[in-house]
């Protein structure tokens, strides 16, 4: 292991202590989300005004922003965990990538389907081939793809470095995705179609906004910790912490 | 003891590159299949579409395309597939040889085996489609750029799929991700050509890619082959 | 760097310490030491399950181990190290159905060059496939592919040989070929790595014995 890396990094990385560790962070960030999340909902549907130009029908930017900007974060979540796990084989970052993938993928289809809901109303059609959009549907191709390959493998360990190479190889992929698709945009349509309005916002708008995407964040982890830890009982069955806990779940 | 010759990378590409295309030969039948696959495919729009003349023009260039396309896709998954049961790629592997070139080689003659004879007939794809004369030259050159990218693609992909059961789906989904620029670009020139504008553009960044394409893969593919293989 | 095998005679070929594998975490064998010296052969024994072949696939480099290390002539193992002295025969036979004896080991011989004064039709001939040179692979019989794979440790220079059972799909004289050829190669100062199942008669002094349990 590189002598720069911090012992307690080092440490945590050790699948026991971060079992216990995210055992106790876990309860935390489900309270955060679901708190944070209901206060930017009632911020969002019920305080913000209404926009001048699209009335009611903006608010589901409130949902649909922070899960897009979601799916591109998670990924970029395990491309880094997919890097780790190949370079240094380090067991939890492979369990990490690929407990990440779903929790991605799912992002990705709320955001198509938001998006989807969000045409309907402005341009009355339920799918338009928008720049953003289009490169959204890749990714969750991208996603489907690693998940599949991930679950092609018998051997898991095997099948999480192979589907972290992928990974990689998608996120080299995504910005090429995204510039070719704006390209063909301006190639068969006059003008790009923006999903935002004018980038200045009124602070009652912004607020809930900022507050949904802390709460996904905290989604996002509680919801990566719940599968790690999963993930872990289940890969190191044989070892001896995992009887102890589960010898302790029995007396107890 | 042993004397040891070992033969220079040019020898031992040659000897790859042999090889391959030997076997290809020797099983020309399955040579055809994407041919057959692609004529049955274009002929198949007249029918669903009408057979006007406009339409047909209008949607040739893109539709001779994404037949290539698919034929190809259905020609990637045996690329490495008898290697892995009879263990020559094992033997491959273990040569003295650096793997990433014997794999470039590979990929070379799957690709003279399989998207050569479809740019071949392309011009006869595009014909059935009614695609203008002064369009041609841009779709070869099109196809030209393109298939070999997506040869290089596939073949890191099928590489990274080499130790598993393999479904044609789980490859097609890997793909598409990767193909939609190719196709973005390349039915972007024929677009222009069609319409007379310039298309030197697309082509120059088929191109580009291409170049990056032929250095990159075939380490991608080693090292694809080295982690599926658990190495 | 020519392959001379005099070199000096402390250092192994190839030495093994604390080799352990784990397949899905559960330990298949380990932790094993041991080295394989020039000139000499060694056998891998154990039941079937117990890891011959996995072990075998660890040293060519097809496979990580779980732990332990490698040394390639007191070096740790490398690919660049070892590549172009060590000849791997697997279950699978590494031919291609499509091509005949000669084309195919005109390929390995592309690959890994070729012992000086070697011919593939004298090889062959050797092997007892005289005659056979140009039938497609598909059409000999189990025993006969083996000896085609067998000419190719007679084609190819390399200093250690891994042969993982060399002796399945053959009959009486095919087992004395391998043999023959086992003794040939360790006389001239090679290393041979066998696993088999049942006993080996080798002609040549008592073999250096692996035991895998399972």
């Amino acid at each position: 292991m590189a002598k720069w890396i911090p012992l307690w990094l080092h440490k945590l990385s050790s699948p026991p202590v971060f079992y216990g560790f995210a055992g106790k962070l876990r309860p935390w960030a489900i309270a955060l989300a679901l708190i944070l999340g209901a206060i930017a909902l009632y911020g969002g549907l019920v305080l913000a005004p209404p926009d001048y130009q699209q009335g009611d029908d903006y608010r589901i930017i409130f949902i649909h922003v922070p899960c897009a900007w979601m799916s591109l974060f998670i990924y970029a979540v395990m491309g880094i965990a997919a890097f780790i796990a190949l370079v240094w084989r380090i067991k939890l970052a492979e369990i990490v990538a690929m407990a990440s993938a779903p929790i991605g993928a799912a992002f990705t289809f709320i955001t198509l389907v938001t998006g989807s809901l969000w045409g309907e109303r402005m341009w009355g059609t339920w799918w338009t081939w928008d720049a953003r959009l289009t490169s959204e549907l890749v990714l969750l191709f991208l996603y489907l793809g690693v998940i599949g390959l991930y679950h092609s493998f018998e051997d898991r360990r095997q099948g999480a470095r192979t589907a972290a190479f992928l990974a990689l190889i998608g996120i080299i992929n995504v910005p090429i995705v995204h510039f070719s698709v704006n390209w063909w945009n301006t190639l068969h349509q006059g003008s790009t179609i923006r999903l935002l309005g004018p980038s200045t916002m009124a602070f009652s708008m912004i607020w809930p906004l900022l507050t949904m995407m802390a709460a996904t964040k905290f989604y996002y982890i509680a919801s990566l910790f719940g599968r790690t830890r999963a993930d872990l009982l289940s890969l190191e069955s044989g070892k001896d912490w995992v009887r102890e806990i589960v010898e302790k779940e029995v007396r107890g | 003891m042993t004397d040891r010759q070992r033969p220079g990378l040019g020898h031992a590409c040659m000897a790859v590159l042999r090889r391959d295309l030997t076997l290809a030969w020797r099983q020309r039948g399955d040579m055809a299949l994407p041919v057959l696959y692609a004529l049955i495919v274009t002929s198949l729009f007249p029918f669903a579409l009408g057979p006007e003349d406009a339409l047909l023009r209008r949607i040739a260039g893109g539709a001779v395309l994404v037949t290539v396309l698919l034929a190809m896709l259905l020609a990637l998954d045996a690329m490495f597939r008898s290697d892995i049961e009879d263990g020559s790629l094992e033997q491959l592997m273990l040569a003295p040889q650096p793997l990433a070139l014997m794999m470039g080689m590979k990929i070379l003659a799957h690709w003279i085996a399989t998207a050569v004879p479809l740019i071949v007939i392309a011009p006869l794809l595009a014909g059935m489609l009614h695609l203008q004369a002064t369009a041609m030259p841009v779709l070869l050159l099109a196809l030209l750029f393109a298939t070999p990218l997506l040869s290089l693609l596939g073949g890191v992909l099928v590489a990274l799929t080499a130790g598993t059961r393999r479904s044609g789906m789980l490859l097609a989904l890997m793909l598409l991700p990767l193909c939609v620029p190719v196709v973005i670009f390349a039915a972007g020139a024929l677009a222009a050509a069609q319409e007379g504008l310039p298309w030197i553009a697309p082509i120059a960044w088929l191109g580009a890619a291409l170049a990056l394409a032929v250095v990159l893969a075939p380490l991608a593919c080693a090292a694809a082959l080295r982690i599926a293989l658990d190495s | 760097m020519p392959g001379m095998t005099d070199a000096s005679p402390a250092k192994p070929l190839l030495q093994a310490r604390a080799l352990t594998f784990h397949r899905q975490d559960e330990p298949v064998f380990g932790p094993l030491d041991f080295c394989l010296d020039a000139g000499e052969l060694t056998l891998i024994e154990g039941d079937n399950g117990s890891g011959k072949t996995t072990l075998m696939r660890i040293l060519t480099g097809l496979l990580r181990p779980e732990e332990g290390e490698l040394y390639w002539r007191g070096e740790p193992l490398t690919w660049d190290r070892c590549s172009g002295e060590v000849v791997f025969l697997g279950h699978q036979l590494g031919l291609k159905a499509d091509l005949t004896p000669h084309e195919n080991l005109r390929f390995a011989i592309g690959l890994h060059g070729h012992r000086e004064h070697s011919h593939i039709d004298e090889a062959l001939a050797r092997v007892g496939l005289a005659g056979y040179e140009d039938e497609p692979v598909r059409k000999l019989s189990a025993g006969q592919k083996k000896r085609v794979a067998l000419a190719r440790l007679l084609l190819i220079p390399a200093a250690l040989w891994l042969l993982d059972e060399p002796y399945a799909n053959l009959d009486r004289t095919g087992i004395e070929l391998v043999n023959g050829l086992l003794e040939a190669h360790i006389a001239h100062g090679g290393a041979a790595l066998v696993t088999s199942h049942g006993a080996v008669q080798f002609h040549g002094g008592e073999p250096q014995r692996i035991r895998l349990h399972d």
